[in-house]
């Protein structure tokens, strides 16, 4: 008989509807009219803010995992991945339609002339094929070597995103910046992996040497 | 020049908070009454039970656009003193004490002196402002201030002929302003006039909001408001006013002189190295508007900058 995978039928639908609760806050912010006196500037900023932490959560998930050996916390990474793309499309919508209310004339010199808007908008395009190729049947036609390096473009994207942070705040760079030293951690971690393994297998060959 | 110059405006009355909420509600119950009373009528004795000040007349400059909110203009502002996010200033100021208060006036001066806050605001008449405030941010408010034009206080303390620019100094006080414990900005907070800017009619000391003592956030008990330029120059719970010679050094400069220049004009045409100056965000409103040159004062200021380039001079 099959194991009960509570894992699968239990956390991830919990993590799930957890993962919606920014969305919720909003609606609900909405609903009682507790925004503050410029609602369009808190949806931006809330629906950026929650994109880029699960940019990190997502990123954060692989060396949880190998660090804790837990092995089915891979199976959230797909998911949390999929909704750093979904509130980073809210958050890019937000400004289209709430903020600029499709002034696309008005969007496209924000987009050349502004570093922190071409810099976050890069990032949302860079997103949109990596959400794209994320289903199984795609995964399966790309190869999956292939899709593994397609999707290493969430660093950039990820780098992307601190910046357009940075880049925005007028003199209190404390937030973007500790956005960034996660981001730096995390990504040392994998630094730190590709180089250990680097090692093994330089001294695994050395060891063949030795042996011939 | 110090000609008041209100005719070209439309102006509207300055009407206390309850009764714009219930403007409605007491029209209707008025005229079913029957009664056709104006209610000026009923203002001053509405006003007196939570006025410090006494009642101001109606300045010569007000818009005659809505003013926003007395919750939006004490709930949604910058003052770095007490954080960084909007809401902070309303949630950190409740210990902020702005009384007992004095203000220094000094340097190119003929009569210096350290005033009790009472004292320096007693020999002049409160006026009612309504002024539209446009934040360097890119969004804006309507706000009805009340308080006496700068250069009121400037022709009684005389300053010297030496005098040619007017800083100003917020208090430092960080166990009251929790904000200044960081070194988000250098503190205390300073800002700064050319002498015609401080002396012109719109440039006003306001004390008051709403027909209300100005609340800590919105930088009690004292601070400057200086409508055709950004928010920011606007210093607020002012200590010191000195009399200088040269151009004085002022926060935001400070902080990032290739974004905040001294003039800080709001200007449509020079946009923000990081962001467009085109256009603003009424709170209140769905749609941007467009941002107009020295915020739509340009009469009663542009003079001032003839022959100046204001790209340079940003």
């Amino acid at each position: 008989m099959k194991r009960f995978q509570w894992e699968k039928r239990i956390l991830k639908p919990a993590v799930f509807a957890l993962a919606l609760a920014p969305l919720l806050g909003l609606l609900w912010k909405a609903y009682a009219g507790t925004f503050s006196a410029n609602p369009i500037k808190d949806v931006t900023e809330e629906t950026g803010i929650w994109t880029l932490r699960f940019l990190l959560i997502t990123l954060a998930v692989t060396p949880l995992r190998s660090i804790t050996r837990w092995s089915p916390a891979g199976t959230f990474r797909r998911m949390l991945g999929l909704f750093a793309f979904f509130y980073g499309f809210l958050h890019f919508t937000t400004y289209v339609y709430l903020d600029q209310f499709f002034a696309f004339d008005e969007i496209l010199r924000d987009i050349a002339k502004r570093p922190f808007i071409t810099v976050g908008f890069a990032a949302f395009v860079l997103m949109i094929p990596l959400a794209l190729t994320s289903p199984n049947r795609v995964v399966r036609w790309i190869g999956g070597k292939r899709w593994k390096a397609l999707h290493r473009t969430v660093y950039v994207v990820a780098l992307g995103g601190v910046i357009h942070y940075l880049w925005l705040v007028k003199a209190d760079t404390s937030r973007p910046l500790l956005y960034g030293t996660a981001l730096v951690i995390l990504l040392l971690f994998r630094l730190w992996t590709f180089l250990k393994s680097r090692r093994f297998s330089v001294k695994a060959a050395a060891g063949l040497n030795a042996n011939a | 020049m110090l000609l008041r110059r209100g005719g070209n405006l439309k102006s509207s009355e300055i009407t206390p908070e309850l009764l714009y909420v219930n403007r409605r509600q007491f029209i209707r119950s008025a005229s079913f009454a029957g009664l056709g009373l104006a209610y000026e009528f009923l203002l001053p004795e509405f006003l007196s039970s939570q006025d410090r000040w006494p009642r101001g007349r109606k300045g010569p400059f007000d818009t005659d656009e809505d003013p926003n909110s007395y919750k939006d203009i004490t709930t949604y502002n910058n003052f770095y003193e007490f954080g960084v996010d909007k809401s902070d200033p309303a949630e950190n100021s409740a210990a902020f004490r702005p009384k007992p208060w004095t203000v220094r006036v000094e340097g190119e001066v003929k009569k210096p002196a350290t005033y009790n806050l009472e004292d320096l605001v007693k020999p002049y008449r409160l006026e009612d402002r309504i002024y539209r405030m446009r934040c360097v941010e890119g969004w804006s408010m309507v706000i009805p201030w009340r308080g006496f034009p700068l250069a009121d206080l400037i022709r009684k303390v005389e300053p010297t002929s030496r005098a040619k620019f007017v800083a100003f100094e917020t208090l430092f006080r960080p166990e009251e302003m929790p904000g200044q414990k960081r070194s988000v900005l250098q503190w205390p907070y300073v800002e700064g006039l050319r002498m015609d800017e401080a002396l012109n009619p719109l440039t006003l000391l306001a004390v008051g909001l709403y027909g209300k003592d100005l609340a800590n956030q919105n930088g009690a008990p004292m601070r400057l408001v200086v409508p055709w330029k950004y928010g920011f120059k606007g210093i607020k719970s002012i200590v010191k006013i000195r009399f200088v010679q040269s151009q004085p050094p002022t926060t935001w400069n400070i902080s990032a002189p290739e974004e905040y220049g001294f003039y800080s004009n709001v200007n449509p045409e020079v946009d923000h190295p990081r962001w467009s100056q085109k256009s603003e965000r009424r709170i209140g409103e769905f749609f941007r508007r467009k941002t107009l040159m020295f915020n739509g004062y340009a009469d009663q200021v542009a003079s001032m900058y003839s022959g100046m380039d204001l790209k340079r001079n940003f």
